[in-house]
C-alpha cells in the first residue's frame, strides 16, 4: 500500500476517536430532545460542568473558593484531601442530579408549551449561566483528569500495523478507551430506553406530553430522569474530552460541534447520533489532510457545518430522523 | 361538460400519502356565483379536497381547470395570486398580529412592495397603504369587528378568530372562496351570524364559495349545490334536495356494511 | 393620566398608522432625540464615548438587524459574528482600495455587500426551520471567520493579520482613525443609527414587515394566502444582513479602530446579539435599543462596582456577568417572552389607567 493511503487510513481511524466523543455529546442531545422535544444546548456545558466538578472533589478543592477569599480575605483553597476516583465519580454524578432537579424546578416547570425555539433560547441562558457558575466555584484555570485512563499511543497497534503494512499506526488508547465506552453506553440506553417501565414512560412522553400525562405517567419526574441520565452522558463526556485536552473552557464548544452531528443524524435516533458522529469526524479530519493545505489549513473550524448545511437542504429530516409531513 | 361557465373544473382527482389513498377519482365543478358545499363523514377526504384546490397538495392524478384553462403545477402563493383565497379548519392567524394587521395581510396578492419606497415610507408606499386600508376598513365594518381593529388576534376569542379569518380570505377580493368548516366548534348564534356572513359575501361581492361543513341545517340552507363524499370518492352530486334523497348519501352517513 | 389618546384626533390612515400616535409620546421621542444630537456631543469625553455610547450605538444598530431576521420574521440566526466580519472587512478593503471614497460610502457598501452573503447563506431558510436554520446558520459563521483569517487579501496582507481603519473624514473632521475625536464619532454613528432605526420602523410597519410577520406566525398558511416565502425569507436575510454589515463596519472603523476576526467577530457575539433582542424584546425596534443598552451597560457597572468599588479580582466580575447574563436570558423567557418592550408597553397600559386601576 502506498505511503499516502497509509496516512489517510490513519488520519481516518483518528477521525473515527475523535467522531466517538462527538457522538458522546450528541447522545446526550438526542436523550433530552426525544424525552421533552427540548433542544439542549448546554449539553457541551454541562460536560465542561460534570467533569470540573469531578476535579474538584477529587482534589479537594473548595467550591467557590476565588469568592470566598476576595469577601473575607481568606487563602483558602483546598480541604487538603484526595478522593478516590471512584468516589468523586459518584459525587459528579450526584451533583448531575442535583443539577436536573434545579434546572426541571427553575425552568422546564415554567416552560412547558412554549415553542420550540424559546426554549432552545432558553438552554443557551442555561449555557451561559452554568459556565459562569462553574468557573465561579472551581476556578477558570485549566485542570488535568486523573481517574487512571490510559494515555499515550497503543504500542500493540503500532507494532502489529507495522508488521502488516510496514508503518505504525498512532492511535491513542484513551480514544480506544473512550469508544468502548460510547458503545457500552448506547448498548445501555438502548436497553434502558426500549425494555424499563422509565424507558417505556419516557417514551410516551416524547410522543404526546398530554396523553402521558393523561394515563398517569409524570412529566415532571420523568425530565428529571432524561436530565439526569443526560448528565450522567454529559460526565462520561467531559471525563473523555477532560482526558484528552484537559478540562477548560474549549470543551463547552465541542456542544457546537455535536449540532452538525445531529443535524446529519436526525435529532430523534440514537444510532443517528452514532453515525453522525462518525462521519463528522472522520469526514473533518480526512478533509483537512487532503484540502486542507491547499487553502491553508484549520478547516476543521467549519467543515462539520457547512456538510450539516449542505446535507440538509437535500434531506431536512437528517439521516435517520422521521420525514415530516406539513399539514395546515 | 360545459367548461365554459364553470369557475373551476376539477377532473379525476386523485392523491395518495404514501399506501394511503385520500381521494380517489373525484371530479366535480364549481359554477361561478354559486355556494358549492362539499360534505362528507369525517375521514372522507374533503380537507385533502380542499388542500387540492388551494395547492398545498399536489395529486398523484387529474386536474384543475380553472376558468377553462389548466391550472399548471404551482407553489400554493402564486395560486393565491390567480384568486384562491381560504380559512383553515384549524384557525390559521397568524396570531401575534393585529386583526387589522391580518386582514391587511390578506391583500398581500394586490400589492407590490418595494423595499426602498417602504424604509422611507415616502409616496407610493404610503399612498399604497392608505388605499389598502381603506378596503381593509370595509371588510371591517362589513363584519362588525372594529372594536377589535388593533387587538392582537391571538387574544380573541374563537368566534371572532373565525371571522376575522373570513375577514383575512375576503380581503384578497377572491374569485373563488374555499371555508374549511366555518361554523366548526360555534354556537347557535354564532353560526346564524356567520351564516348571515357568507351569504351576505355571496350577495355583495358575488363571490363563488366553496365550503366543507358538518352541520346539514346549515348546509342545505346556504349552498346552491353539494359534493357527498365518502372513503375518498365521490358518491353524491346535486342540489341539496338531490342529495337528500340520494341512496348512497343516506348509506354513508346511517352507516351501512361495506 | 399619561399616554391618553383624549384629544389626539387622527382623521386620515397615514395618521393613524404613525410611529408615535400618541402626542405625549411623540414630545417624548423628540425629547430624546434633542439631547442625542445636541447635548451630549458637548459633554461627551473618551471614556463615555468607548466604554458606553458607541458600543451601544453599534450594538443597537446589529440587534436591529438580527431582530427584523429573528423577532420580525421568525429565523434565528448565530451567524451574526460572522456577518459583522463581512461588513468590517468589505468596508476595511473599500476604504484601502479608495482612499478618496467617503467613509459613508464605505459603512453603506459594507452594508450591501453584507446583504448579499446574508442572501446567500439565507438561501437553506426555504428548506430548513427552527433550530434547524439556527445550527445552519453556524456555518456561516465559522466559514467567514476563518475565510477572513486565512485569506491574507483580506487583510491586505499586514503581518499582523489585524485590519486598521486609517483615517477618514466627514467634512473635514476625523470619524475613523487613531486621532478622532470622542464626540465626532459618536455623532457619526448616531446619524447612522437614528436613519436606518427610522427606516426599520417603516419597513415593519408596511406590507413588507407583515409577510414577515405572518411567515414567522405561520408559515404554511402565509403561503397559501400569497405571501412569496422566498421573497419575504430573502428580503428579511438582505435587510438583516444589510443593518449587521453596517454594524459590523462602525464597529470596527468607528469603535475599535483595528480588529482581528477571529476575536473580534467571534460566536460569542453572535450569541450575545441574539441575547439583546430577547432580552430588548424580539419584534421590537424600541426593544432592539433597550436590550443593547442591557447587555452594554450591564458588564460596564459590573466592572465598576466589583472589580473598582470592592476591589475584587475583574475575573469574577466577568464569571459573574456570565451568570446574571444567563440567568436573566431563562428568567426573561420564562416571565416576558417578549422583552422589555413588552414591559414598557404594560407600563404604559398601566399609566394610562392610573390612577385608576381596574377602569376599562
Amino acid at each position: 500500500m502506498s505511503q499516502q493511503l497509509l496516512y489517510a487510513i490513519e488520519v481516518s481511524l483518528n477521525g473515527l476517536m475523535a467522531g466517538v466523543l462527538y457522538a458522546l455529546v450528541a447522545l446526550g442531545f438526542v436523550l433530552i430532545y426525544k424525552a421533552s422535544g427540548v433542544f439542549n444546548y448546554a449539553q457541551g456545558v454541562m460536560a465542561l460542568f460534570a467533569a470540573l466538578t469531578l476535579v474538584g472533589f477529587q482534589n479537594g478543592q473548595i467550591p467557590f473558593a476565588h469568592l470566598i477569599n476576595e469577601i473575607f480575605g481568606t487563602q483558602v483553597h483546598h480541604f487538603g484531601w484526595h478522593l478516590p476516583a471512584f468516589l468523586s465519580v459518584l459525587l459528579a454524578l450526584a451533583m448531575m442530579v442535583l443539577l436536573a432537579v434545579i434546572v426541571e424546578k427553575l425552568v422546564l416547570k415554567h416552560l412547558i408549551n412554549q415553542e420550540p425555539v424559546i426554549l432552545f433560547m432558553a438552554t443557551i441562558g442555561l449555557a451561559y449561566f452554568l459556565e459562569g457558575f462553574g468557573d465561579l466555584m472551581w476556578g477558570s484555570a485549566i485542570k488535568k483528569i486523573e481517574i487512571g485512563l490510559p494515555y499515550g499511543p497503543s504500542d500493540s497497534i503500532d507494532q502489529f500495523t507495522y508488521d502488516l503494512f510496514g508503518y505504525g499506526f498512532f492511535i491513542d488508547r484513551l480514544d480506544i478507551v473512550a469508544a468502548l465506552v460510547a458503545a457500552l453506553l448506547v448498548c445501555f440506553l438502548t436497553v434502558f430506553s426500549q425494555y424499563s417501565k422509565i424507558g417505556r414512560a419516557l417514551r410516551a412522553v416524547a410522543d404526546d406530553h398530554q396523553a402521558a400525562l393523561s394515563v398517569g405517567i409524570s412529566l415532571r419526574f420523568i425530565w428529571v430522569v432524561v436530565w439526569s441520565v443526560a448528565g450522567f452522558v454529559a460526565l462520561v463526556a467531559g471525563v473523555m474530552w477532560g482526558a484528552k485536552s484537559g478540562v477548560q473552557f474549549s470543551l463547552s464548544l465541542i456542544a457546537l460541534k455535536a449540532l452538525p452531528v445531529l443535524m446529519l443524524g436526525g435529532f430523534t435516533s440514537i444510532p443517528g447520533a452514532i453515525v453522525g458522529g462518525l462521519i463528522i469526524g472522520v469526514g473533518e479530519k480526512l478533509f483537512d489532510f487532503l484540502l486542507g493545505p491547499l487553502v491553508g489549513g484549520a478547516t476543521e473550524n467549519w467543515f462539520a457545518y457547512v456538510l450539516a448545511l449542505v446535507f440538509l437542504v437535500f434531506r431536512p429530516q437528517g439521516l435517520f430522523g422521521e420525514r415530516i409531513i406539513e399539514r395546515v | 361538460m360545459n367548461d365554459s361557465a364553470a369557475l373551476m373544473d376539477i377532473r379525476n382527482i386523485t392523491l395518495k400519502f404514501g399506501g394511503v389513498t385520500a381521494l380517489e377519482d373525484v371530479s366535480f365543478d364549481i359554477q361561478e356565483g354559486e355556494v358549492r358545499a362539499i360534505i362528507g363523514p369525517n375521514g372522507a377526504g374533503k380537507s385533502s379536497m380542499l388542500n387540492v384546490i388551494s395547492g398545498f397538495y399536489h395529486p398523484q392524478e387529474g386536474g384543475i381547470w380553472f376558468r377553462g384553462e389548466r391550472r399548471p403545477a404551482m407553489p400554493s402563493h402564486r395560486i393565491a395570486r390567480q384568486g384562491v383565497a381560504r380559512t383553515f379548519q384549524n384557525i390559521a392567524l397568524f396570531s401575534r398580529m393585529t386583526t387589522l394587521d391580518n386582514i391587511m395581510t390578506g391583500r398581500v396578492t394586490l400589492m407590490r412592495p418595494n423595499l426602498l419606497t417602504h424604509m422611507l415610507w415616502w409616496g407610493r408606499a404610503e399612498r399604497e397603504e392608505s388605499e389598502h386600508r381603506e378596503k381593509v376598513e370595509r371588510i371591517i365594518d362589513f363584519l362588525e369587528i372594529q372594536t377589535i381593529r388593533k387587538t392582537p388576534v391571538g387574544r380573541l376569542p374563537y368566534g371572532l378568530q373565525k371571522r376575522v379569518e373570513l375577514g383575512r380570505a375576503l380581503a384578497a377580493e377572491p374569485a373563488l372562496l374555499l371555508l374549511d368548516e366555518p361554523m366548526a366548534g360555534m354556537n347557535v348564534e354564532e353560526k346564524e351570524d356567520m351564516c348571515r356572513f357568507i351569504l351576505d359575501v355571496k350577495e355583495e361581492f358575488g363571490t363563488t364559495i366553496a365550503l366543507i361543513e358538518h352541520d346539514m341545517g346549515v348546509v342545505m340552507d346556504v349552498s346552491d349545490r353539494v359534493v357527498v363524499m365518502d372513503y375518498g370518492r365521490k358518491i353524491g352530486d346535486g342540489t341539496p334536495d338531490e342529495v337528500r334523497n340520494n341512496q348512497d348519501v343516506i348509506d354513508a352517513y346511517l352507516g351501512v356494511q361495506h | 393620566m399619561f399616554y391618553r389618546e383624549a384629544g389626539d384626533f387622527r382623521t386620515s390612515y397615514t395618521d393613524d398608522s404613525q410611529t408615535f400616535p400618541i402626542t405625549f409620546d411623540r414630545y417624548c421621542y423628540f425629547a430624546i432625540l434633542a439631547v442625542a444630537f445636541l447635548v451630549i456631543p458637548f459633554l461627551i469625553n473618551d471614556y463615555w464615548a468607548n466604554a458606553v455610547l458607541v458600543p451601544l450605538l453599534v450594538w443597537s444598530m446589529a440587534a436591529i438587524g438580527l431582530n427584523i431576521l429573528t423577532g420580525y420574521c421568525g429565523q434565528v440566526s448565530l451567524g451574526t459574528g460572522g456577518f459583522m466580519a463581512v461588513g468590517a472587512y468589505a468596508c476595511y478593503k473599500l476604504m484601502t482600495a479608495f482612499p478618496d471614497l467617503s467613509i459613508v460610502f464605505c459603512v453603506l457598501f459594507g452594508g450591501v455587500v453584507t446583504a448579499l452573503v446574508g442572501v446567500l447563506f439565507g438561501l437553506p431558510s426555504l428548506r430548513i426551520k427552527g433550530f434547524y436554520l439556527a445550527v445552519a446558520t453556524l456555518a456561516a459563521q465559522f466559514f467567514l471567520v476563518w475565510l477572513f483569517n486565512k485569506v491574507p487579501w483580506f487583510y491586505n496582507y499586514s503581518a499582523s493579520g489585524q485590519i486598521n481603519a486609517p483615517e477618514r473624514t466627514v467634512f473635514g473632521i476625523a470619524v475613523t482613525g487613531p486621532n478622532v475625536e470622542a464626540w465626532a464619532k459618536y455623532l457619526f454613528c448616531l446619524c447612522f443609527v437614528f436613519v436606518f432605526a427610522w427606516g426599520a420602523r417603516n419597513l415593519t410597519r408596511g406590507a413588507v414587515g407583515r409577510s414577515w410577520m405572518a411567515i414567522r406566525d405561520m408559515d404554511i398558511a402565509a403561503e397559501i394566502i400569497g405571501v412569496d416565502p422566498l421573497k419575504a425569507k430573502l428580503s428579511a436575510f438582505a435587510v438583516s444582513s444589510f443593518y449587521i454589515g453596517m454594524a459590523g463596519a462602525m464597529f470596527f472603523a468607528n469603535y475599535l479602530g483595528a480588529v482581528e476576526v477571529t476575536e473580534a467577530f467571534g460566536i460569542n457575539q453572535s450569541f450575545l446579539v441574539l441575547f439583546m433582542i430577547i432580552v430588548g424584546g424580539l419584534g421590537s425596534i424600541l426593544g432592539s435599543f433597550a436590550g443593547a443598552a442591557f447587555l452594554v451597560l450591564m458588564p460596564v457597572l459590573l466592572k465598576n462596582l466589583l472589580a473598582g468599588w470592592l476591589g475584587w479580582d475583574t475575573s469574577i466580575a466577568t464569571h459573574f456577568e456570565f451568570i446574571i447574563v444567563g440567568g436573566l436570558i431563562v428568567f426573561m423567557l420564562i416571565a416576558e417572552p417578549h422583552g422589555m418592550a413588552q414591559l414598557w408597553r404594560i407600563i404604559k397600559e398601566k399609566l394610562r389607567l392610573w390612577p385608576f386601576p381596574h377602569a376599562n
